[in-house]
């Protein structure tokens, strides 16, 4: 009979990389390819650099990408590609213009072809870029009546002030005004394969997966430009940013702290020490204000990275009534990682679980192509992964501890909050200077 | 486009205790995923207790016979995993996502659990605080809050178990008591009323004689009995709107009735196919219609089951469409023009290709989404649970692939003006 006793864990195998094949091709396109046959598809991602170009049309140019080449209209654009059940779409985050897509492996040529008619010769035609300007006009205006997007708005101007990274969603008005030949240039200007990384992953052979990027886009040539964004600032510490939303039944608060890129000795231990803190479900903030207190559904904390520079942000909603105590509660908890070394026990867990949660990435084909894209974007690739374990393993309490210190403190966080103003500024106060929004 | 196919394997057990169990073993990665669902979800709560199978399902996590609070998490996640829950119309699930080397830790919380859960009135009344602000961050604080899945089932259904608000009211959330626990765990959490599923790399030999001993000694109840929550399709069309004070823009969604999807599948999956052809993509009818041409909406999604559970929900359920107005946009017009549409779908039928493609994209969907081991685990335990057929998981493109444009034309047609329930969203926000 079972006795009802927790069992052990079976140790975990060594980190297996999947197959893979890189080539840069005549273009200064980086072509990686990854084989995953786990189901018959292909997953791919494309990132261009798109530092420091301007934002509304930069933005405007992701939401119009596939509205026409010279020979396709958005109408067959899409409809070609789901012949081959395949589907592509377009991003942009403060450094890179970002394709998605995936397709039936048997239809990965195809794609790619498509792909390259798109990024070799795009339309923008007047009709289409209107629909969708007015589209990203209303996408826009829904977004800002979105808390979580306020809060976000407010933070990165308080974190970044003058530098680019300050302002990721432009203005309506600013939309308005693009127009389609102001897309076309800049798409002949920015969208160029030197420096950008293609990443193919799922049933495929790596070699001829490259083989099929070269042939399709082997026409996709020119320059590439220098977008590279000038080092974050400093963090600036200053009183708590109020930031008004009357009636708001919640409110939003939002912790940034100095974080370091990927490849920095700190960033296996801060990545331990934030974990501990309030990265995962069984951290100390979320234990405390959640499961204790019930003032949150979920708080979370995580570090972001850009190329010019990372931060570690910490984020909770809660209920307008308790916006002072969670404060107290979020800053005493940042305290206690910042001055009392983790336990031994606490420690192991967050290590557990950083170290599976890369396997759990590395799991699926959509996982693999997220993860070697992104490491792709900052120059690392998938054999990072290994490092990174490695370096997840061997840190000590003695370093997290002394990483927390350094960038945990909560005497370095730059505080904003968004929430109904008059019922938690004199909350706010009690704790701590408080500045409302201009 | 030949429309591959997975071979997943697919291996049933059923203990003696009445537990089913699936088990689908795969070692592309070194993952697991662990699912248990039990069959009862909102349409099972009683009158005056709105909610009380999402809090329930928050309370299976407050800790168990041998487990504390706090410690379900912590045992997962120190095991490299993530876990979660979630509470849908007709089934409840719990599930762990782990290195491989976690499985058996997994197995022993998943049974310790349907053993029975720690009901205590402090975790009771500390869990009517927390989902109080999930509701409050997913409905009450952001514009188009429950929009429409907790807006439209009032609209179209007349009985308490398909109409009623799903998240629950505080009154009713606050005036839950753990002698409603208690009674609803008794109730629908027997073993009987189980499916545990696990997919991933693990040896079958082996993990069957762990679930064994995990679960074997879970005592064993049967299944109560599941009523019948069916109800009169629509003879007369109904149309409601509310303001929601955060919404800057208007918004519409209507549903209409379909097919039993486990009673009548084989009516039910063209409703699946004309749903991707009207909205998927920009090559979608209503998508190139509303979007692109008309420019009287700025976006349509159309899909099965008011959580989106086309493959996971019985009988009453809905095929709905959902729209995003441009300012000052004209619901109105928009509903007129998807008549016109579906008219024209039955018609006139498919154009040639429309099929084929529409197909082949859905396929590719689902390969994506079964392709974690999560997304085998989870689908296959309700799967088994509803219909008994897990193995449908592997078969979904196949059948998918068979649906025909007569079929689909067809089911085009059911989607009368008199048969849909709409509801409106009016901006009431100042921007």
């Amino acid at each position: 009979m079972s006795t009802h006793v927790l069992p052990g864990l079976a140790p975990d195998s060594k980190i297996k990389l999947p197959r893979s094949a890189e080539r840069t091709l005549a273009s200064g396109l980086t072509v990686i390819a990854i084989r995953r046959p786990a189901v018959p598809l292909v997953e791919l991602r494309l990132r261009v650099p798109f530092g420091r170009a301007p934002l509304p049309r930069a933005t405007l140019l992701s939401q119009a990408l596939f509205t026409g080449t010279g020979s396709m209209s958005s109408l067959e654009i899409a409809s070609e590609l789901q012949a081959v059940g395949g589907g592509l779409s377009a991003g942009l985050d403060p450094d890179r213009l970002l394709v998605t897509g995936n397709t039936l492996a048997a239809g990965l040529e195809r794609t790619l072809e498509i792909l390259a008619a798109v990024l070799t010769d795009p339309a923008y035609p007047a009709d289409e870029v209107g629909t969708e300007r007015e589209r990203l006009v209303d996408h826009i205006q829904v977004a800002q009546s979105q808390p979580a997007h306020l809060a976000r708005t407010a933070l990165l101007k308080r974190i970044y002030g003058r530098h680019p990274y300050a302002v990721q969603t432009p203005e309506p008005e600013q939309v308005r005004g693009v127009r389609p030949a102001q897309l076309r240039a800049l798409h002949a200007d920015r969208v160029r394969p030197d420096g950008a990384v293609l990443v193919l992953v799922g049933d495929i052979n790596p070699e001829k997966a490259i083989d099929a990027a070269d042939k399709a886009l082997g026409s996709w040539t020119g320059p590439g430009k220098d977008g590279n964004v000038p080092a974050i600032p400093a963090l600036e510490t200053g009183p708590l940013l109020l930031v008004d939303r009357p009636g708001s039944v919640q409110s939003s608060l939002r912790l940034a702290m100095p974080a370091v890129p990927r490849t920095d000795p700190d960033y296996a231990p801060l990545l331990l020490a934030n974990l501990v803190f309030g990265g995962y479900f069984s951290s100390r903030w979320v234990e405390n204000i959640r499961e204790d207190k019930g003032y949150t559904y979920g708080p979370g904390s995580s570090i972001e990275h850009f190329l010019a520079g990372s931060s570690l942000v910490a984020s909770v909603e809660v209920a307008t009534e308790v916006t002072g105590p969670s404060l107290l509660e979020t800053v005493y908890e940042l305290g206690r990682i910042a001055s009392l070394p983790p336990g031994e026990e606490e420690l192991e867990q967050a290590r557990r679980y950083a170290l599976g949660t890369l396997r759990l990435g590395m799991s699926t084909q959509a996982g693999l192509a997220a993860l070697a894209s992104m490491y792709a974007s900052f120059g690392l690739r998938l054999d990072y992964l290994v490092e990174h374990s490695a370096a997840l393993a061997a840190a000590t309490r003695e370093q997290v501890a002394e990483v927390a210190s350094r960038y945990l403190a909560p005497a370095k966080a730059v505080t904003v909050v968004l929430g109904d103003a008059e019922r938690i500024e004199g909350q706010l106060a009690a704790l701590t200077a408080v500045e409302r929004d201009a | 486009m030949k429309i591959p196919a997975t071979k997943y394997p697919v291996e049933r057990l059923t203990l003696d205790n009445g537990l089913r169990v699936v088990l689908s073993p795969d070692r592309s990665a070194p993952v697991v995923g662990v699912a248990v669902v039990y069959d009862v979800g909102i349409r099972s709560e009683p009158e005056g207790r709105t909610g009380f199978a999402h809090l329930f399902e928050h309370l299976m996590f407050q800790g168990s016979g041998n487990i504390d609070k706090l410690e379900h998490a912590r045992h997962v996640q120190g095991a490299g995993g993530s876990f979660n829950g979630s509470t849908h119309l007709d089934y409840t699930d719990y599930y762990e996502v782990l290195p491989a080397g976690g499985l058996e830790r997994a197995l022993f919380l998943e049974a310790d659990r349907m053993r029975g859960p720690r009901l205590t009135e402090e975790n009771l009344r500390n869990q009517v605080d927390v989902v109080k602000e999930e509701i409050r961050v997913n409905v009450l604080n952001r514009p188009y809050g429950g929009f429409p899945w907790l807006k439209l089932p009032p609209v179209m259904f007349s009985t308490f178990p398909n109409e009623h608000d799903g998240y629950g009211s505080f009154a009713d959330l606050e005036s839950a008591t753990l002698a409603d626990a208690e009674e609803f765990f008794e109730r629908y959490y027997a073993c009987g009323n189980a499916v545990l599923a696990v997919a991933g790399d693990f040896d079958l030999a082996k993990t069957t004689e762990l679930i064994k001993r995990h679960f074997g000694d879970v005592p064993a109840r049967p299944a109560p009995a599941r009523p019948d929550f069916d109800e009169p399709d629509l003879t007369a069309e109904r149309r409601e709107s509310y303001t929601d004070r955060l919404a800057p823009l208007p918004a519409v969604a209507s549903g209409w009735r379909v097919p039993d999807p486990i009673g009548d599948f084989t009516g039910y999956l063209p409703y699946t196919v004309l749903a991707e052809v009207l909205t998927d993509g920009d090559a979608s009818r209503l998508v190139d219609r509303l979007v692109q041409r008309d420019r009287t909406v700025t976006s349509i999604g159309g899909y099965l089951g008011f959580m989106g559970d086309e493959y996971a929900v019985r009988n009453p359920t809905a095929l709905l469409l959902q729209a995003h107005l441009p300012p000052g946009g004209d619901a109105e017009k928009v509903l007129r023009t998807v008549d016109e549409e579906l008219d024209r779908l039955a018609t006139d039928g498919l154009r040639p290709g429309e099929l084929a493609r529409t197909q082949a994209r859905i396929a590719t969907h689902h390969l994506r989404e079964i392709d974690a081991v999560l997304g085998r685990a989870q689908p296959m335990a309700v799967l088994e649970q509803q219909r008994g057929r897990p193995e449908l998981i592997n078969e979904v493109p196949k059948l998918i692939g068979e649906v025909t444009e007569e079929q689909v034309v067809a089911a085009a047609a059911t989607l009368r003006p008199e048969r849909r329930a709409t509801v409106e969203v009016k901006p009431g926000a100042g921007a």
